[in-house]
């Protein structure tokens, strides 16, 4: 870059979760002065690297140098001192303290060794104002302010420490277009101040307006290094994507004769992460839910499946309106519903309790007389189950918490499928498995479907959502920008509505909720 | 202009733990056969008073979302330590002071470090702690005895110009020294932020091992005031375990009345002064209206669940079910 000195270098860094690769020989270089945009889809490492940066986890391998001396940092408050300081997408803030704790939270002023008010409150209005959120009171608790007013506290903050090199992680997501605004102006005046700049964001018209220097990542690896505006969104898009393809998904069957809807949503809204959601899912149809992460596709399903109160709008089972008070009701009577839920070690299993226990935790009920379990009739269904789904497990009387994460994964798939559910949803059914027993999912979610269930798969991986499902529906901020459907289905497609660019060639069909 | 409005929000639970026992009290003076004299109120505050420094004490550790459940054992046993140490010459009588305090803070230490650096639950850890203080506490006072230096005893349990009780006096001395500048100090705010969202607090580089540990040991030491206080009254030590026990399910009690909450970062040993104080006068009330006293506990009990009910309401709120598991 202009031959300008690095303040800072990233040489080679390696990041393994378990056996998952997050980060593989990244390189980056930042320099003072300038706002750099890092770009990547779901998963392409840009969160691991930042995290590096800011010291909550240590790489496995690589250096880092600030001004030509290298570094590493046991924490983030080590990353603080030396300069580097983080917004972090999930906020930092400290719902029952003041909007003024918060801010002087990593070093406070204090005299006779106790925290002085006056210079916290002032440090506090400076920050804010530096920030151009001067309307919110220091005094107030983070907790009672709304997320977009959290997020500029949480800029502040980052302000309050003078740092010399302010990452960005999605800072901008819960704020409103004015205070966007005002964020570019503070971005832009720092970067005038010499500051370096990282910027993360999924929005394509923030980064135009921004970014002097833009690093795409794919697959935990910088594939590309470019001065802003010198690519089209269209080549971006390209080099996000990369060209991976695999053979491991089970033949679609195709345009058939419609069946019946089974599973209908209406104008379904929720606080503020749902928006006007409308959708039906055919018997047999596989229908995926696109978009980034955390746009509200776990919301809907939770919404379906009676987890959230205060829901607006109608849901229509057989095309009957219903009212689902619970996950208990979701799962009994004609409803018969079940959710594969995203976190299996919280939400799916008890870890130390037996794959037995496990297995008929969801079916107890159907297995049970007059409050007694079945032990044979339990015992015909779960040996069916390990059978259908290939679990391998050194028995049924070991805690599940010993398995593989496939074959656990298999197990919360089994629990669910003891009750024969008719309509299935799957949340993210596939992170941090293998491929093999990837494949196997996809065969039996088509297996399931043929069979005449309704299945609603959310998946954070693209190519899944290209090989499973009849129609995809891509939501952004909480709605349904696009649907897709069949040939529809590219990852080019895909990509350009998560992002919410209405790029050419990503088909005719816009906004459309079913 | 608005800044009142947000001290008055954040003192809310202190205030209305404060109403509580304005409310509480006038019934009892106004019910009493005495009135409202010197002397009822005298009586009142030194009851009161112990157990307001281990609702103190409870407060410090609730704050970072633990619970102590051994507060009432290092009360026992700093009382029986206090009835074998603090008498004699008055040399002896100020060592005696130090070593009991010094003892209640190494409790608390013990406690704290259990907690912080082996990663037990607070709940497990201070049962398993509170029972190695009670057992102590047997071997020093096997059965009921011991005294206490008498004068130093007349002089904080009597009165100030014949009208202020001295034991108020002694529990605003300890809220200055103590309370006021741990909670304006950074370890203090560290307590807090550690209660209310640890994930956040280290993320922001707060010093949450050293506030917290700070926060265990200081109940440790609130613990063993109230332990020297007990003995100032009764002139003994003893070893009781069922005193010890109710004492720490008071505190706890007591901390709800005073808006503190259980699940961390919010809340005053303010208001959990208050809260103990109204909660021993919902105690003597009975006595007042020339009740039974065997339906003390009975009483009681009631106001602790509808104190505790207080604390879930929050629940209600939840939109999303998942939240209540958190």
């Amino acid at each position: 870059m202009d031959g300008a000195a690095p303040l800072f270098r990233m040489e080679g860094i390696s990041k393994r979760y378990g056996g998952v690769r997050a980060l593989e020989k990244a390189d980056l270089t930042v320099t003072a002065g300038g706002i750099h945009a890092i770009l990547g889809e779901n998963g392409a490492g840009k969160s691991t690297l930042i995290k590096i940066m800011a010291g909550v986890v240590a790489p496995d391998e690589g250096t880092m140098t600030l001004d030509g001396r290298e570094v590493s940092f046991a924490s983030p408050a080590a990353a603080n001192q030396a300069g580097i300081v983080c917004i972090f997408q999930e906020l930092s803030l400290i719902p029952e303290l003041s909007v003024a704790d918060n801010i002087v939270i990593s070093d406070p002023p204090k005299r006779f060794g106790m925290i002085d008010r006056k210079a916290q409150r002032r440090i506090a209005e400076e920050a804010l104002a530096r920030a151009g959120a001067s309307d919110i009171h220091p005094c107030a608790l983070v907790k009672d302010l709304p997320l977009s007013r959290r997020q500029m506290v949480e800029i502040a903050k980052a302000l309050a420490r003078k740092p010399r090199i302010l990452i960005l992680d999605e800072a901008t997501s819960a704020l409103t277009a004015a205070d966007v605004a005002k964020v570019f102006e503070v971005l832009k005046r720092l970067r005038s101040e010499g500051l370096a700049l990282l910027y993360i964001s999924h929005r394509m018209n923030e980064i135009a307006e921004l970014a002097d220097h833009c690093t795409v990542f794919r697959n935990g690896r910088n594939v590309a290094s470019y001065p802003a505006g010198s690519k089209s969104d269209n080549e971006v898009v390209e080099l996000m994507i990369g060209r991976e393809y695999s053979h491991i998904f089970p033949p679609k069957p195709g345009p058939t004769a419609a069946a019946a809807t089974v599973l209908e949503a209406r104008n379904l809204s929720w606080a503020d992460r749902l928006d006007n959601i409308s959708l039906s899912v055919r018997a047999g149809e596989v229908v995926g839910l696109g978009g980034l992460d955390g746009q509200g596709q776990r919301e809907l399903l939770l919404a379906f499946f009676g987890v959230l109160r205060g829901l607006s709008g109608e849901i229509l089972i057989d095309g009957k309106p219903v009212s689902i008070a619970s996950p208990t009701a979701a799962s009994h009577g004609r409803i018969g519903m079940a959710l594969i839920p995203e976190d299996r070690k919280t939400e799916g299993l008890m870890l130390p309790m037996t794959v037995r226990e496990n297995l008929s935790f969801a079916a107890l009920d159907r297995l049970s007389k007059g409050g007694i379990i079945d032990r044979a009739a339990e015992q015909r269904l779960i040996d069916d189950m390990v059978g259908l789904l290939a679990i391998k497990t050194a028995g049924l009387d070991i805690p599940v918490g010993a398995l593989s994460g496939g074959n656990q994964q298999k197990v919360v798939i089994a629990k669910w499928l003891m009750r024969q559910p008719r309509i299935i949803l799957l949340n993210d059914p596939t992170r941090g498995i293998d491929v093999g027993t990837k494949q196997e999912i996809y065969q039996l979610m088509r297996k399931l479907a043929d069979a005449g269930a309704a299945i609603l798969f959310y998946s954070t991986d693209y190519d899944e959502l290209i090989g499973c499902c009849d129609r995809v529906l891509v939501l952004y901020d909480g709605g349904v920008k696009r649907e897709l459907v069949g040939a529809e289905i590219t990852e080019h497609a895909l990509i350009a509505s998560a992002l919410n660019i209405h790029g050419e060639g990503a088909g005719p069909r816009q906004g459309v909720g079913a | 202009m608005k800044d009142w409005r947000y001290w008055l929000a954040e003192q809310r639970g202190t205030l209305l733990a404060f109403g509580i026992f304005i409310v509480m009290f006038a019934i009892y003076s106004g019910n009493h056969p005495a009135g409202f004299t010197a002397n009822v109120v005298q009586t009142a505050a030194n009851k009161g008073v112990l157990l307001a420094f281990v609702a103190m004490a409870q407060t410090l550790v609730v704050i970072t979302a633990g619970i102590d459940l051994s507060v009432g054992m290092i009360f026992t046993l700093t009382n029986c330590m206090a009835s074998w140490l603090v008498i004699g010459t008055g040399l002896e009588t100020a060592f005696g002071v130090l070593a009991v305090l010094g003892t209640g803070l190494i409790c608390g230490a013990v406690n704290g470090a259990i907690v912080i650096y082996g990663r037990l639950q607070p709940i497990v850890a201070t049962i398993a702690t509170g029972a190695v203080f009670f057992g102590l506490a047997l071997l020093l006072r096997p059965v009921p005895g011991g005294s206490v230096k008498e004068d130093l005893a007349d002089f904080l349990t009597g009165r100030f110009f014949g009208v202020v009780p001295a034991s108020l006096v002694a529990l605003l001395v300890v809220v200055l020294v103590v309370w006021v500048p741990f909670s304006r100090s950074e370890f203090g705010r560290a307590a807090y932020a550690a209660g209310s969202s640890e994930t956040a607090a280290y993320m922001s580089g707060v010093p949450i091992r050293r506030g917290k540990f700070l926060a265990y040991t200081l109940a440790g030491l609130l613990a063993a005031i109230g332990g020297l206080f007990l003995t100032f009254f009764t002139y003994t030590g003893e070893a009781a375990y069922a005193s010890g026990n109710a004492y720490t399910l008071f505190s706890i009690a007591a901390v709800v009345l005073g808006g503190v909450s259980l699940f961390g970062g919010k809340g005053s040993a303010i208001g959990a002064i208050f809260g103990a104080l109204a909660f021993r006068t919902i105690g003597d009330l009975l006595f007042v209206f020339d009740f039974d006293p065997l339906w003390q506990p009975l009483f009681q009990g009631v106001i602790l669940l509808i104190a505790v009910s207080l604390g879930a309401f929050a629940l209600f709120r939840v939109r999303n079910r998942l939240e209540w598991f958190l």
